[in-house]
């Protein structure tokens, strides 16, 4: 958002009050200026002074591990927030930034960037870029060389970063990291051995101890060229020379593994494939254009599950706001009855299932519906085995249940409320004029209400559409679909199986995944499109 | 306009009990003649039939919704105070009474139930805080000051607010992952990360209920203090977040019910069992299939439960004003 004009003006003259001059402007800048107190002014110094440190710290780190772009972007973002807090002017700006750089980072951006995803083969498998997966396949398979000779190590420490200070056969000390290829460098020597170098923390022996693990999986490149394999040490003090049983030519742009013989080819898909179609995993992150949608809407295994969750996503969102909407009218109405008593008491009681935490009620719910041992089976049906959740279509009634339960307390107080906002002298108007009853709520009072209700209707689609709570914490899903190569189940909405393809599977398809949001993101920005247009013909009507 | 709203709002639910009650006691005595027909007193006898067609029926659906409403809550109460785990020992309610899940939850080793708990509440704390205050910032510029793109600004954030964060929770996911190659203290598994990605959503609903009540707050005010010498952001800390302390408090507690209630994006940022909150916590628990001890996770879930209640009983008037403020007015 840019902000040119930063007059400060208040709502009830901006339309009126002639523009202040430019002398006018300097003399408000200078009251301001006296207004604030030293003290005010400390604050702000500190608190830039932080954000400046913090966004210098970030730099650093940023620029040592070569990430100018993102570090460009920070110095760009640091230098704007201290012109905009410096600046006399850009008083809208002073208030809408930290909002902004939040909204921006955490929102915008995540939303455009699952847009990106969306067209790429993220996922298990396919995390990384091609050196990373090769340089990992060659770590994967590497095997100690029979003859190769002993080299005196010690383990030293950068910023929590091991690497391996390697005394090599003629004499020289070099050193080395799981990333960086061993260079020499000048270290102090110990009867031959290297055993501290400048810059890197050298090991002690209880440390050593402590972080075997992560000793034992360094593997160190002997150079740039991964086929010349790598130092490995098994025990913190010597390191033996490992090569791959694969190789990379990098020229070619294939593997081939030296004991079968096999080689594997990059042909594109982001990993290295056989002949015959076996891929080497992992692989690489490559833009897939359409594949992730295509595959969604093309494959008959992945199409029916689409199409179901769909559909019983809207099922699901439009019979939760009818059913909560009607239950929560009626009792509305039931309860807006003057000559009633002890109706502050069924208002609390029946408000309660709002005020719980959605989660907890939902897996309280599962706990009851639970087929074999649960309350409502056991007690309410004295014994019986009814599949409460383990049935399609029985879960999606039992789903329907609880969001009911979870949900008509909001729509009690919802209709509640506009009921009693209508006047009274409307109801005694037409009772004069011989309406009846039902005539006064169907003609009269359900139109008005339905005037101030409708735009919670309409956020309460939206609400239900992406309710991952209920459906999540209840059943799952389930009962999962054995036949999808995907994890999702039977009253999965959009938004849950999003979620379980990206996260919960054998396999993270990250990509996938991000397909489906994007279809979510599509279906609801119609929606409110349609929805704000809507609510304005509705507001008009009244 | 939401503060009126929920004035308005309040005094009809208001004058409505007052009438309520004098219907009452009107009520107890037409009982109280009905026991003495012969009394002199006695105009109408009382009849059940015209009773329950006016309000009799209503108590007989007022008591089938209570129950419906309370009878999961008196489940879980009830197996949260059986000393015996499994689900089917917790059919019989109120049949045993004692403390013996409570303790268990508290001490399980392999379940940090207390660090959730803590967990939860620092992060729903630290997150309703700031929400308000990045909110009330954007609500002030946007209630008191005109400048270019204003209008686009507050469609932004109410577009922008259509979609949830929840629908990009991969990319959350693998934003923070990258954030934490490079700063691990703000990355993934910490607090600070999953507070961060929560105030993304700070600009948006929260700030709409703000800029409504800021622009109920009399512009005259400002200007008076203006006049006195008071700089912009005196007039915001010292007036203006004075004055709108009860939207303020409607916000924090949504924002706060919100985070507490949050599993997607939580679940995948924190993976460390004890930096868990209650939600993503208390949900595995459960779903382990080895996990059989379910009073001990009822005691969790009443434990859990209690502070969300409290407060939501306690500010109800409040969040029902600020639920449907903008609808009803």
């Amino acid at each position: 958002m840019t902000t040119t004009v930063d007059e400060e003006v208040t709502p009830d003259t901006s339309g009126t009050a002639p523009k202040p001059t430019k002398r006018q402007r300097q003399a408000a800048g200078i009251a301001d200026a006296a207004s604030g107190g030293i003290m005010v002014l400390l604050v702000k110094l500190l608190a830039l002074g932080i954000v400046d440190a913090i966004a210098l710290f970030a730099l650093f780190i940023l620029v040592t591990a070569d990430q100018w772009l993102i570090a460009a972007i920070v110095a760009v973002v640091a230098v704007a927030v201290n012109w905009i807090y410096f600046s006399r002017r850009k008083l809208p700006a002073k208030y809408l930034t930290p909002g902004i750089i939040f909204l921006v980072v955490f929102q915008v951006f995540t939303l455009v960037y699952t847009g990106y995803i969306a067209f790429t083969n993220y996922g298990t498998g396919h995390n990384g870029t091609k050196e990373q997966a090769v340089s990992s396949l060659m770590a994967s398979s590497l095997q100690r060389v029979e003859d190769s000779p002993t080299y005196p190590v010690t383990v030293v420490d950068q910023f929590g970063t091991l690497g391996l200070l390697v005394t090599d056969p003629d004499g020289d000390a070099l050193i080395g990291t799981n990333e960086q290829p061993l260079q020499q460098v000048d270290a102090e020597f110990d009867g031959g051995k290297a055993v501290a170098v400048d810059g890197w923390t050298t090991l002690q022996f209880g440390e050593v101890l402590a972080r075997t693990d992560e000793i034992t999986d360094l593997a160190v490149p002997v150079s740039d060229d991964p086929n010349e394999g790598a130092l490995r040490t098994p025990d913190g003090s010597s390191a033996y020379q490992y090569t791959s049983t694969v190789e990379y030519d990098e020229a070619a742009g294939t593997m081939t593994d030296v004991t079968t013989g096999t080689v594997y080819t990059d042909i594109g898909t982001g990993a290295f494939t056989s002949a015959d179609g076996e891929e080497l995993l992992p692989g690489w992150q490559i833009t897939v254009g359409f594949d992730n949608f295509v595959r969604a809407v093309t494959d008959a295994r992945l199409l029916q599950p689409l199409v179901y969750v769909t559909l019983w996503t809207f099922a699901f969102a439009l019979i939760s706001v009818g059913s909560t909407f009607f239950l929560g009218l009626f009792l509305a109405i039931v309860f807006n009855d003057m000559r009633m008593r002890g109706r502050k008491y069924y208002r609390v009681a029946m408000i309660l299932p709002y005020a719980i935490p959605s989660f907890l009620s939902a897996l309280i719910w599962a706990g009851m519906m639970n087929e074999s041992f649960g309350f409502i089976n056991q007690v309410i049906f004295g014994g019986a085995s009814i599949p409460w959740l383990t049935d399609p279509w029985m879960a999606k009634v039992s789903v329907l249940i609880v969001n009911l339960w979870l949900g008509f307390p909001y729509m009690f107080l919802v209709c509640m409320g506009a009921l009693q906002s209508i006047p009274d002298d409307i109801q005694e108007a037409a009772t004069v004029d011989g309406a009846k009853p039902w005539a006064i709520f169907r003609l009269i009072k359900l139109p008005l209400l339905l005037v101030t209700v409708a735009p919670l209707l309409i956020a309460s689609f939206a609400f239900n559409f992406n309710n991952f709570n209920v459906i999540y914490m209840l059943t799952d899903g389930g009962p999962r679909d054995a036949n999808a190569p995907i994890p999702v189940g039977f009253t999965d909405i959009l938004i849950t199986m999003v979620y379980k393809v990206a996260f919960t599977g054998q396999t993270r398809d990250y990509g996938l995944a991000s397909a489906y949001s994007i279809i979510i993101f599509i279906v609801i920005a119609v929606i409110s499109i349609i929805a704000f247009r809507r609510t304005k013909t509705l507001e008009e009507l009244n | 306009m939401a503060k009126k709203g929920t004035k308005e709002h309040y005094s009809w639910v208001e004058a409505d009990r007052a009438s309520g009650e004098i219907m009452a006691t009107a009520l107890d005595a037409e009982a109280e003649r009905a026991a003495h027909p012969r009394g002199v007193r006695s105009k109408r006898p009382f009849n059940f039939a015209r009773w329950f067609r006016a309000t009799g029926w209503r108590h007989i659906v007022g008591i089938v919704m209570v129950v419906f409403a309370l009878f999961p809550i008196v489940f879980v109460v009830s197996s949260s105070l059986n000393p015996q785990g499994t689900l089917t020992g917790s059919n019989a309610l109120f049949s045993k009474i004692g403390l013996d899940s409570y303790v268990r939850i508290l001490t399980d080793p392999q379940v940090p139930f207390p660090q959730w708990f803590g967990n939860t509440i620092l992060i729903a704390s630290v997150t309703a805080v700031a929400t308000v205050f990045l909110g009330a910032l954007a609500a002030y510029s946007f209630s008191r000051m005109r400048f270019a793109g204003r209008r686009v600004g507050l469609v932004t954030i109410v577009v922008v607010q259509m979609f949830p964060q929840m629908l990009a929770v991969v990319a959350i996911f693998l934003l923070m992952s990258a954030i934490s190659d490079w700063f691990p203290a703000i990355g993934l598994n910490t607090h600070i990360g999953l507070i961060m990605v929560y105030l993304g959503g700070a600009l948006g609903v929260n700030t709409f209920l703000m800029y409504g009540f800021f622009n109920t707050i009399p512009a005259s005010i400002d200007e008076a203090a203006k006049i006195d010498g008071a700089g912009h952001a005196r007039i915001f800390f010292t007036i203006i977040l004075r004055l709108a302390a009860p939207i303020l408090a409607v916000v924090a507690l949504i924002s706060f019910i919100f985070t507490v209630n949050e599993f997607a994006v939580a679940s995948v940022i924190l993976i460390d069992t004890d930096k868990q909150t209650l939600a993503v916590g208390l949900t595995k628990l459960v779903s382990n299939p080895r996990y059989a001890d379910w009073s001990a996770f009822s005691a969790g879930a009443v434990m859990a439960a209690l502070p969300v209640v409290a407060l939501f009983l306690w500010l109800q008037k409040y969040i029902v004003g600020g639920l449907t403020a903008g609808a009803v007015k």
